[in-house]
């Protein structure tokens, strides 16, 4: 259920954002969420609902998936991350601090470990619409 | 884009009354023992103590208090362990023994993560065992927790007092709280240390002695208490905490 914990860091953002810009009701928000954290999107919907409040009571929440794409800093490899190759305590880490991928995966074609994330890390905060 | 987890950070630590970084400017210090050791004499005092592993490239807290298998459990967030009193959480749960090589960014956002995502609830002490140097984690921690306070540990070298007292003039111009500065593994006498930290503006907070026994003590609390390091460091703690 960490889904509930991002799922707080996304309401609280949006009501510091909501706050900052003046908007007296939050009515859409955007969302992206890296396929490296593995979220479980319907457990962070039913969370965001369960967690909207005030001025986000009448929001809604889309929510994009994007691909995690990896690339290799030594041979400039660029390959995808599948869940699928790992075993489930791997994923698992993954899940909860996506950085561990670093102790579990390596460039799969020259087997280095000093690989960036190129997208599809974690969630994020694409754009937050209002009335003001 | 906008990173929503910052936002939360602050709240999670809401319950937090003091939160220190044990930190130096250089490595092989012992700043992991002052912290392991800070915490576990702070809970034998009945305080309500939370210990963070953020050193994440070489976490050694595990082994100093002889941890096995400290899972965080999930629930609504990351709830941390529970070893000898303290609440306790370190990436070896999530990395296990494998080498987890990560960039000055990666160390951030892992951070960043935990900060957002750790219920750390009710605490009196939340020791963090920070890596070395001045660099992304250190800059990290002061711009992401509100009220840190810096605990720094320096060996009598004036080689590792040459990077300790380059932190202590950053913390001093970046305003950051800084409790005072131990000065660890004490061989022989001499004033260099404490002179040089008083002169600088700081609080000399005392010397802990060269103990071989602490090295045969690692892994097993109850001997690691009794050894004259943690005797001298919990007199330390109690004119600092109490």
């Amino acid at each position: 259920m960490h889904e509930w914990a991002l799922a707080e860091a996304i309401i609280s953002s949006v009501s510091q954002i909501a706050e900052k810009e003046g908007l007296k009701e939050v009515r859409e928000v955007k969302i992206k969420v890296g396929e490296l954290q593995q979220v479980e999107v319907e457990i962070l919907e039913f969370a965001l609902s369960e967690l909207k409040m005030d001025k986000l009571k009448n929001a809604k929440f889309f929510i994009e998936a994007v691909r995690a794409e990896l690339k290799c800093r030594v041979c400039e490899h660029k390959w995808s991350f599948s869940r699928n190759r790992l075993d489930k305590e791997s994923a698992e880490a993954i899940h909860f601090v996506p950085e561990t991928v670093h102790a579990y995966i390596k460039c799969p074609r020259c087997g280095s470990p000093d690989f960036e994330i190129l997208q599809g890390r974690g969630v994020w905060l694409e754009s937050v619409k209002g009335v003001k | 884009m906008i990173d929503p987890r910052k936002s939360i950070i602050n709240k999670r630590l809401g319950r937090v009354k003091h939160i220190i970084a044990v930190s130096s400017g250089k490595g092989g210090v012992g700043k992991s023992l002052v912290a392991s050791t800070l915490a576990l004499i702070l809970a034998n005092k009945k305080f309500k103590v939370g210990l963070f592993d953020a050193d994440f490239t070489s976490p050694s807290t595990h082994l100093i208090l002889g941890v096995k298998n400290a899972k965080p459990r999930e629930e609504k967030g990351v709830i941390p362990a529970h070893v000898h009193g303290l609440k306790y959480v370190s990436i070896v749960a999530y990395s296990r023994e494998n080498a987890l090589p990560l960039r000055g960014a990666d160390v951030s956002n892992a951070l960043m993560e935990l900060f957002a995502t750790i219920i750390w609830g009710e605490l009196d002490f939340l020791i963090v065992d920070m890596p070395p140097g001045i660099s992304d984690a250190l800059l990290d921690v002061i711009r992401l927790v509100k009220g840190i306070n810096f605990l720094i540990v320096t060996t009598p070298s004036p080689l590792a007092f040459e990077t300790v007292k380059k932190l202590l003039e950053l913390l001093a111009e970046l305003k950051v709280p800084v409790v005072g500065v131990v000065e660890n593994m004490k061989i022989r006498e001499s004033n260099f240390i404490p002179q040089n930290v008083r002169d600088a503006g700081f609080r000399f907070l005392g010397e802990l002695p060269f103990d071989p026994k602490v090295e045969d003590s690692l892994g097993n609390v109850d001997t690691l208490l009794k050894t004259d390091f943690a005797i001298k460091l919990a007199k330390i703690a109690l004119e600092i905490f109490l």
